[in-house]
């Protein structure tokens, strides 16, 4: 009962998010500015994990490759396509929702518990288009960027992981240019934009929401990761089902 | 004018607000003052819309606003200016950019028109060069200064301040009741304040309305509160012992 509640007070925030903008001047400001917090402000840790996780990766292959008769070039191709269609949206994702998702929940809890969302309610803005939709379009449009340069940035850690390695560089790179499907990377900016939904729209949902002071905001951007990953990790599959 | 007529609000069983009617006027500081619980806030946020009443009318003119959709409030809630008891400033903004957000969001004005408002808002409320500050930046006072600005940038009919002195010194609170007085005075703005601060009652308490659990239990005049012979009031007023020394005094 408690989860249709929820479920049907989210469905109705996210209907509210298409009401008429007071000014749309405000809105493309606000939402500029959060472009710019999600896309600018997760570059690093996104480029960071997505190097390691490419060379993780590559060594991983190449040990469990070494006693097999599967060409060393294989390498190249696992990796790519392993970045392409899994990890890099997927972790990308898992990784934005810590980062992106508790700082909106924090940031909408605390601007309830302050009265600022009060303030704007006062004034007569609406509250849930002019808070909410931006950061869903923002991340929409940043998510997907993010997950090419992730794609990117792995394929290209693979690489420096076979330097000084059995594997000859080489063949990594013949690897890399072998079954090239072009779908794959629709697939990959698809999850992108969905994986950006969730992680956006829920964060929303449980900041704006908020009941409370500083224990509640903390809870509520718990509540954000949390179910944003599970809705990550169970979208993923019904998305790998549905385009595979 | 604002006219409350047989408000009632309930928190599922709970009844905060038991029938309260009474009339705010134009160009006066009406205060409503009570005990923590008593229904001032609640009554507040009624009157701003923040919650619907369970029954009664809350009037703007002659327009029931409870009666209203929040489509049709829209025109009424941007003549309404409010200070909130934690000023409830936007972080990411500057005190230029706090002040100017509700310009900037519903008017057409040029951008030189938006600087000169504020910055006539700024001198008025004593804060002129202070525009690039954050509100991390400045004192408790200052903030409710800005919030003061915000509150009357677009020259507002009705003017609601929840607790305006909560957390500043005496001098400083002082200051505050002083500034909204005469902004009151200057634009004949209906303004209605929350408070249980007695300085501020004897400094601008034009009307005073005294909730006592959910009822209005008097009403009159700073000239009147200390002689009123209602004990609720009594207690509420001349709760320290100081006070109580003095008027035995």
């Amino acid at each position: 009962m408690n989860s249709l509640y929820h479920l049907g007070k989210y469905v109705m925030m996210i209907g509210q998010i298409f009401s008429a903008p007071e000014r749309w001047s405000m809105y493309y400001k606000e939402t500029m500015r959060q472009m710019n917090d999600i896309g600018v402000g997760s570059l690093i840790i996104i480029s960071v994990i997505a190097l390691f996780i490419g060379a993780v990766t590559a060594v991983q292959f190449s040990y469990q490759l070494e006693m097999s008769f599967v060409p060393k070039y294989y390498i190249g191709y696992i990796l790519r396509d392993s970045m392409i269609i899994e990890l890099a949206p997927t972790l990308s994702a898992l990784m934005l929702a810590g980062k992106v998702g508790s700082n909106i929940a924090s940031e909408l809890g605390s601007m309830r518990s302050s009265e600022q969302i009060d303030a704007l309610d006062i004034m007569g803005v609406n509250t849930i288009s002019y808070l909410v939709g931006p950061k869903i379009i923002a991340a929409m449009l940043m998510f997907p960027l993010l997950v090419i340069l992730a794609a990117a940035l792995g394929i290209f850690g693979g690489y420096i992981a076979t330097l000084g390695s059995s594997i000859p560089p080489s063949d990594y790179i013949r690897g890399l240019s072998y079954w090239f499907v072009p779908f794959n990377v629709v697939m990959m900016l698809i999850k992108a934009v969905v994986f950006a939904f969730i992680v956006s729209s829920v964060s929303c949902y449980q900041g704006y929401y908020v009941k409370g002071g500083a224990l509640e905001i903390a809870q509520a951007s718990t509540r954000a990761v949390v179910n944003s990953s599970i809705l990550i990790l169970v979208s993923d599959f019904f998305l790998a089902k549905l385009l595979l | 004018m604002i006219q409350l007529v047989d408000i009632r609000k309930s928190f599922g069983e709970v009844e905060v607000l038991k029938g309260i009617s009474t009339t705010f006027d134009a160009g006066k500081c009406s205060l409503i003052i009570g005990s923590s619980g008593s229904g001032k806030t609640v009554l507040m946020k009624c009157m701003v819309g923040l919650f619907e009443v369970t029954s009664g009318k809350v009037m703007y003119g002659d327009n029931n606003f409870s009666e209203m959709s929040k489509a049709v409030r829209k025109p009424i809630r941007q003549e309404i200016g409010m200070l909130f008891q934690g000023s409830a400033l936007f972080d990411s903004m500057t005190t230029e950019e706090n002040v100017r957000f509700p310009l900037d969001m519903f008017t057409k004005l040029t951008t030189k028109e938006k600087e000169n408002r504020v910055n006539m808002c700024l001198e008025r409320v004593g804060l002129e060069g202070a525009n690039e500050k954050y509100p991390s930046e400045i004192s408790g006072g200052m903030m409710k200064r800005v919030g003061i600005a915000r509150a009357i940038v677009l020259e507002p009919k009705y003017l609601f301040c929840d607790e305006p002195n909560s957390g500043l010194d005496p001098k400083t609170s002082i200051k505050i009741d002083q500034l909204i007085t005469e902004i009151t005075i200057e634009n004949n703005i209906t303004t209605i304040i929350n408070t249980h601060d007695m300085n501020s009652v004897m400094e601008m308490g034009h009307q005073v309305t005294f909730l006592n659990q959910g009822l209005k239990e008097w009403e009159g005049s700073k000239d009147e509160i200390l002689h009123s012979d209602n004990a609720f009031l009594n207690e509420f007023i001349f709760a320290s012992k100081f006070l109580q020394e003095l008027r035995k005094a």
